[in-house]
């Protein structure tokens, strides 16, 4: 029963976590943890939620833990749980923080003192790509028809996604940059969630989309929208989108999860968290899990995915910087 | 007729024992949190998300389906007994509702608003069934310029609740509209009165504002106010039952609320709170009696109660059709679709028909059984107001701080709904109406974003509000409301000389 689990949590004494940790010696071979805290800061429902019980529900599958805690503290892309984190598990051997690129652009936009810095990468495990699209009666056929109207006059054409200073708007500013324009000049509209941002884009409200694939995925491929390109690394599986980077913009985006662990942990502690995701990234559970959620498989662990993401908050610093909002 | 056929499929589904358990469970742990101020059916499905691990989609849904229309029946017994709303979509029922309580008639408030949340939620799950691809399409029809017009309709409507003084009226307005503004700006992602505190980027919780104002301002209120040695505890007056005359003042209610709700609902921007203010509004003034109104009217209770109710199948309907959330519990539910591979979508009916026609089956179910539920519970219910004052006035604060406490885990929200109520407390004690303040607080947001979003779009165009036609249109009728009346007791007036 999740939901008990959830509420022990408030009297579970907080060091009966911490015997878990294995020998450092022995960490690559034993992956295994008796018990994992998981602290999400985002609330229930959501895709940093639900990344985190995809752990779990892969990890208990296969036996690489005992006993999983869970805490929620949701607010303002993973700033109001973030300094708490840091501040009640700095030194926690067990304790993992789900994030994402969502945290990297609060953390700026906010100008927090506690920002993604503050906590040590362990890995990122998925992303996905953003993809831009028209309505689907929209007289612009393919992305050179939008790209000339950006290049022409970027105000001219609205463009409709998610929260200002948010992922899909960073995407846009990074499109404009890469085509010449300042991203200031875009005619950004934001919508509060993929249903409204859908419902102006299918009822032509607005020229055009820009999220998650995930969030227009069945518009397109019911031909209500028409996915012009997307902007990831690779083409999406299952689909013939072109990416931004085959159509010579060189721009590459996507929102990205991962786990971090506390600030406090040495260097032998934090690879038993990365030898316990590697264990879990492993499992066919987590394949399964990948597939039906249809989530991208992104996994990369510690130096690499922080010299990641620190090329992540660079960029993202300088669009933000564009946009007025760092 | 193939819809018929598949609804028949769906009730082949849906009565399945297991299937009957599950919206049986889903009924009465909805209607549990309906009651509790702040544990809303979004946070209850989120916390049931794991379960979808466990058992097949339909299952699932049924459970979801219970929860949500169970939290929609729950959530006006605390608004009518307690004056502590639960939910956002029930502030309106505790205008009256709560009156009604005090003037002894809780047992009538709670039966209207069970047999109206009842009948509304069944006409609305008829249109779910029959008009459900057309009406989504309409909707697709407003843009953010139609969404502001409409607004400024409401806007007018309501502040025809207002109340005795225009000037307090506004005062409240205002102050709702300033507790709305706070946080991060959707539009240009810039903090706003937060006061650098992290706490409030996200802005504050409109039920917060709403317990602190009903429940703890009136406690604290009770509390300044009251004598040593003297208990007062409400009469219990009349029938616990509908009388004649209830029957004949709530069935047309029930019914305007109900054609009401679905539509708002169905669109992208309606929500259950705007849906509930304008059957309000038209319920007063099509009374025949509205100067009943403030003190206790029953049509106040039947006609925000069905609007909210057939609201909440109609947010069901554009996540079912075409896969868009148009509510936090929808959003919730959607991704709750995502964990087992199904994308809510145009193309859902075609691959997922047994699930969407059992879900809907499930819905029709789910109502007969609230209802069986709800109204043997009101004689337990009006029990609860023969508690003396102060015992259950202190129990009201432990409810509404747990409940408080439970939205966001967040002591920052329980110091705001105290700051609140003690605001609350000087506006009752000065006869500053509550309701526009809560108004403001919901319908202010909302209008600045659709307008802002409509002056991007246009590129900055301020006359794309009357050169679209439905915006326009929206405009014409909220501007008839306003003068109209006005106009028309000129008209009489000058009859009445000639």
């Amino acid at each position: 029963m999740t939901i008990t689990r959830r509420h022990m949590l408030a009297t579970a004494p907080l060091a009966a976590g911490i015997a878990a940790l294995g020998l450092p010696g022995s960490a690559a071979a034993q992956a295994k943890f008796e018990s994992i805290f998981m602290f999400v800061p985002a609330g229930p429902g959501g895709g940093w939620d639900g990344t985190g019980r995809a752990i779990e529900q892969a990890a208990r599958a296969a036996g690489l833990v005992g006993n999983f805690q869970f805490e929620n503290v949701g607010g303002a892309g993973g700033m109001v749980g973030l300094p708490r984190f840091v501040n009640q598990r700095r030194n926690q051997a067990n304790a993992l923080l789900v994030g994402g690129s969502v945290m990297v652009g609060a953390g700026i936009t906010n100008k927090s003192p506690v920002t993604i810095s503050s906590v040590q990468p362990v890995a990122r495990l998925t992303e996905e790509a953003g993809v831009i699209v028209v309505p689907g009666n929209s007289d612009l056929k393919s992305w050179a028809d939008l790209a000339a109207r950006f290049r022409a006059n970027p105000g001219a054409v609205a463009v409709g996604g998610g929260s200002a200073g948010g992922t899909d708007h960073i995407a846009l500013g990074l499109i404009l940059k890469a085509l010449g324009r300042n991203p200031r000049e875009a005619s950004y509209v934001a919508f509060a969630g993929g249903g409204p941002a859908n419902a102006a884009i299918l009822g032509g409200q607005v020229g055009a989309g820009i999220s998650g694939y995930s969030e227009f995925a069945e518009q397109i491929k019911a031909g209500r929208m028409r996915a012009l390109a997307t902007t990831g690394e690779k083409r999406i599986p299952g689909t013939d989108i072109p990416t931004l980077k085959e159509l010579g913009v060189d721009v590459t985006a996507a929102n990205w999860r991962g786990v971090f662990c506390g600030p406090g942990l040495n260097a032998a502690q934090r690879q038993a968290l990365i030898d316990f995701m590697t264990a879990v990234h492993a499992t066919p559970q987590w394949k399964e899990i990948l597939t039906t959620r249809a989530w991208d498989d992104a996994f990369l662990t510690g130096d690499a995915f922080g010299t990641y993401l620190r090329q992540d908050i660079t960029a993202t610093e300088g669009v933000l910087k564009d946009l007025g909002l760092a | 007729m193939d819809t018929l056929a598949a609804l028949a499929g769906g009730f082949a589904t849906a009565l399945t024992p297991t299937h009957l358990m599950f919206a049986f469970i889903g009924c009465f742990l909805g209607t549990a949190v309906g009651v509790l101020p702040g544990i809303g059916p979004a946070l209850t499905v989120a916390l049931l998300l794991p379960i979808t691990f466990q058992v097949p989609a339909t299952s699932a849904f049924i459970l979801f389906a219970g929860v949500y229309y169970g939290a929609m029946y729950g959530g006006s017994t605390t608004s009518i007994l307690l004056n502590t709303p639960g939910e956002s979509a029930t502030i309106i029922t505790a205008l009256e509702g709560h009156k009604m309580a005090r003037a002894g008639r809780a047992g009538p408030a709670l039966a209207t608003a069970a047999i109206g949340s009842f009948v509304a939620g069944t006409i609305a799950t008829g249109a779910l069934t029959f008009a459900a691809p057309v009406v989504v399409e309409l909707a697709l029809k407003l843009g953010p310029a139609e969404y502001f017009s409409l607004m400024v309709v409401a806007f007018v409507a309501v502040s025809a609740v207002l109340g005795a003084s225009a000037l307090r009226g506004l005062a409240c307005l205002f102050l709702g509209l300033l507790l709305g503004i706070v946080g991060v700006d959707l539009q240009t992602g810039q903090p706003r009165f937060t006061f650098g505190m992290i706490e409030f980027l996200d802005g504050i919780e409109v039920t917060i504002v709403a317990v602190g104002l009903f429940a703890v301002a009136e406690t604290l209120h009770l509390a300044t106010r009251r004598k040593h040695g003297e208990d007062e505890i409400i009469p219990l007056q009349g029938s616990l039952w509908l009388s004649r005359e209830d029957w004949a003042r709530s069935w047309k209610p029930w019914l305007r609320g109900a054609f009401l709700g679905f539509p708002f609902g169905a669109i992208p921007a309606g929500g259950s709170e705007l849906p509930t203010f304008l059957s309000y509004y038209m319920e007063k003034k099509l009374s025949k009696n509205p100067a009943e109104f403030g003190h206790g009217a029953i049509e106040g209770v039947a006609g925000p109660e069905a609007a909210n109710n057939a609201s909440a199948a109609g947010v069901l309907m554009p996540m079912l059709t075409l896969g868009l959330p148009t509510s936090v519990t929808a959003a919730i539910m959607l991704s709750a679709f995502q964990s087992y591979g199904i994308q809510p979508g145009p193309m859902l009916f075609v691959t997922q028909g047994d699930l969407v026609w059992g879900l809907i089956a499930s819905l029709y179910v789910g109502n007969v059984m609230l209802l069986v539920l709800n109204l043997p519970l009101v004689g337990l219910w009006v029990k609860i107001l023969k508690i003396p004052t102060p015992q259950l006035y202190a129990g009201i604060l432990v409810f509404a701080t747990i409940g408080a406490y439970g939205v966001s885990n967040s002591v920052v929200d329980l110091l705001v709904m105290y700051a609140v109520g003690i605001v609350g407390l000087f506006m009752k004690r000065y006869d500053f109406p509550v309701a526009p303040a809560v108004i403001g607080m919901i319908l202010g947001p909302l209008a600045e974003q659709a307008f802002r979003q409509a002056l991007t779009i246009s590129q900055g165009d301020p006359f794309t509000f009357i050169t679209r036609p439905i915006s326009a249109s929206f405009l014409v009728v909220a501007l008839l409301l306003a003068v109209g009346p006005k106009l028309w007791n000129a008209y009489a007036a000058s009859r009445a000389r000639a």
